[in-house]
């Protein structure tokens, strides 16, 4: 303890020492490398909007030298640092590239999609954008199919639940004492790994074929005379959402296992002892001790089944008459049949702002559980 | 044996109804295990036997090759990718390998490069202290993570308007740019985890010995995380090899990637059975596989982080 801490005293004016008139002119240095590198890219992304403003007639073909300045700035900026600041200069150094990537594109390509939302802009057509006072939030107001899509989320979101409870069921069987227990998890992971729309195809398309898929095959066999899985809004919209279970179910046994093995096997043991029955003990020990994980899962699938589109596209198109519709998908179809980007934008950011709220919203209560329970 | 003889008869009786019950708990327990991983399995098994198919037997729904039909290879033969016509030139062949070769850049790429920035931002998010105006290192992750929220939809058309100015519409890097986005909250929560993981002491002793936080960082820490470098490394593959939306809006011709290709072949009408099912085969091959070999990593990458 005394050792390191004198080490480190002794270290301390070894820093600075290696005389302090170059490390100052190297912090001179790297501010000066610092303000020319973003000089440079002010200069450059201001001579670009000028020239496609049509104020100046030199610029550039595209704004591709915009992207090569902003990367110039960054590793200016991340040199700079670290001649300036020396140490300090070198651990900022670890976040910085990520953060610069980050603004460049995630949150700058938001800011501007604001922009855009605000726009009437049909790129098919050659006018170019225009401003059009808001009227792409006025038209979103009476737009039922996106309303239609919205409460179909409403659907998708709280099937999760029903997708949780199967997922506890099977992480409960694979921590089971069960013989081939390798094969059964890889089994089990296998749906996670395929791409939906190879998916789509698989399943959708070719075991539930009205003709001669096995499933509608075997929903004949069952007594469904019509297996038509996709004809009428509520069959389509629970086979679109058994699709998607499928899919991410796996994902969410690996949470839920994980969280089972991480538990400490002499509660369990206790309550046993105490003469709990398996059904007790599942309620009163296994549950409770696993709402931690369960939010978390619960959180983080929520999340990615926000995200929903793939296999909406691919299989039903949205159909029969948006009954599979979601945001997503809705979107893309609407960009895809009038390429108008100011519209299909308006809609993803106001649907964006009801994502942040319902997430914000949802954490705060599972907070509070989690509190409760610990 | 002799225990069991001793006991009362009541107590016998009981013993024997437990041992049923166990029975029956051991048949209902294999039971839904075994319907489950049909469940899961029918699928592709179904996908790989209806490439080797023709139309008689898909109408007939034979089942099990050799048994009720005599596979073939029709579908593979299609796509250029049968024995016979292996060796041959093959547009659909040429169409099919030109788009896994863009998958395969765009989810390496995006993979690589959504480490290197998550595992270095990770770990100084781990190690040091940060003041960047009002936000502290919690909020920095927190804005890290938070992306993960960020739908593709929110993204495509104001990427689709900004790449098309910046000319990389359709092209491999520009989705590689879109993909590590997408992935990147992912590898920083996972990479954070486990460097908390390695005692702070350890960095000490190697800055103590001479080394600078850099040397540190690559000499002694990155070789202790590989294996959690590999789970990161493996899902981020996952989840951008799949990758379609971003893909089907922001390429046209060049830089199509496998999902595309298979959308838009599912799309058309009449496509023949077993062709789409030998595509579809051929493009989940690859991540079936690496599911197979590789499933521990996957377990790792997606319970670290989660699970505390």
């Amino acid at each position: 303890m005394t050792a390191s801490a004198s080490i480190a005293a002794i270290d301390e004016p070894e820093f600075d020492d290696p005389d302090v008139s170059g490390s100052r002119g190297r912090a001179a240095g790297g501010k000066a490398l610092i303000w020319a590198t973003s000089v440079l890219f002010a200069g450059v992304l201001i001579v670009q909007i000028l020239y496609a403003a049509g104020a100046i007639e030199f610029g550039f073909a595209n704004w591709r030298p915009v992207l090569y300045a902003y990367a110039l700035w960054g590793i200016g900026l991340g040199v700079g640092q670290v001649m300036a600041r020396g140490e300090a200069g070198l651990r900022a150094l670890f976040v910085l590239p990520a953060t610069l990537f980050t603004l460049a594109v995630a949150i700058f390509p938001t800011l501007f999609g604001f922009y855009i939302a605000s726009l009437d802009w049909n790129l098919a057509a050659t006018g170019g954008p225009h401003f059009n006072n808001f009227n792409n939030f006025v038209q979103m107001f009476h737009d039922s199919y996106y309303w239609n899509a919205l409460v179909n989320m409403v659907f998708y979101v709280a099937m999760v639940l029903v997708e949780y409870a199967i997922a506890f069921g099977l992480a409960l069987l694979l921590n089971a004492e069960i013989r081939a227990r390798k094969f059964f998890r890889v089994a089990f992971l296998i749906p996670f790994m395929l791409s939906p729309v190879a998916v789509s195809w698989m399943i959708g398309k070719s075991l539930m074929e009205y003709r001669f898929g096995p499933l509608a095959r075997l929903a004949r066999d069952l007594g469904w005379q019509t297996p038509a899985f996709f004809a009428y809004p509520w069959t389509a919209r629970f086979t679109i959402e058994a699709l998607d279970a499928w899919m991410w179910i796996p994902f969410m046994v690996i949470l839920l296992l994980a969280g089972l093995q991480a538990m400490s096997k002499e509660v369990l043991e206790a309550a046993k002892v105490d003469g709990a029955t398996p059904w007790q003990a599942f309620w009163k020990v296994t549950f409770p001790l696993m709402l931690p994980v369960s939010i978390t899962t619960l959180l983080i699938r929520i999340i990615f089944k926000l995200k929903l589109a793939d296999i909406v596209i691919t299989v039903t198109g949205g159909g029969p008459g948006g009954a599979t519709d979601t945001i997503s998908s809705f979107i893309y179809r609407v960009y895809a049949d009038r390429s108008n980007v100011g519209y299909g934008t308006a809609l993803a950011m106001f649907y964006l702002v009801l994502i942040i709220l319902f997430l914000t919203l949802l954490l705060r209560v599972a907070k509070r559980f989690t509190r409760n329970v610990i | 044996m002799a225990i069991a003889a001793e006991l009362d008869e009541p107590f016998a009786q009981a013993d024997r109804s437990q041992t049923t019950k166990i029975v029956l708990a051991r048949v209902l327990i294999y039971g839904a295990l075994i319907i489950w991983a049909i469940v899961c399995l029918f699928p592709i098994y179904w996908t790989i036997t209806t490439a080797f198919k023709s139309a008689i037997d898909v109408t007939h729904g034979h089942l099990v090759p050799w048994f009720d039909y005599v596979p073939n290879w029709k579908g593979w033969r299609s796509i250029g990718l049968s024995p016979d016509t292996i060796f041959e030139i093959s547009t659909p062949r040429h169409e099919f390998i030109s788009r896994f070769e863009n998958s395969v850049f765009a989810a390496i790429g995006s993979s690589l490069l959504a480490l290197v920035l998550g595992s270095c931002a990770a770990y100084g998010l781990s190690r040091f202290t940060y003041k960047f105006g009002p936000m502290k290192n919690d909020d920095i992750l927190f804005f890290f993570i938070s992306q993960l929220i960020l739908p593709p939809v929110v993204l495509a058309l104001p990427f689709l308007v900004l790449y098309k100015e910046l000319a990389l519409l359709d092209t491999r890097i520009g989705l590689i740019f879109v993909y590590t986005l997408t992935v990147l909250p992912i590898v920083i929560w996972i990479m954070r985890d486990q460097f908390n993981t390695i005692p702070v002491e350890l960095d000490e002793a190697a800055l103590v010995d001479g080394l600078s936080i850099w040397g540190v960082f690559f000499r002694i820490i990155l070789p202790i995380t590989l294996p959690g470098m590999v789970a990161a490394f493996i899902l981020s593959l996952v989840l951008t090899w799949n990758e379609y939306f971003f893909a089907a809006l922001l390429t046209a011709t060049d830089a199509k990637t496998l999902p595309v290709m298979v959308a838009s072949q599912t799309g058309s009408q009449g496509i023949n059975w077993w062709s789409m099912a030998a595509l579809s085969a051929a493009a989940i091959a690859p991540l079936v596989i690496v599911g197979i070999f590789l499933e521990r990593y996957i377990v790792k990458g997606l319970s670290t982080g989660a699970v505390k």
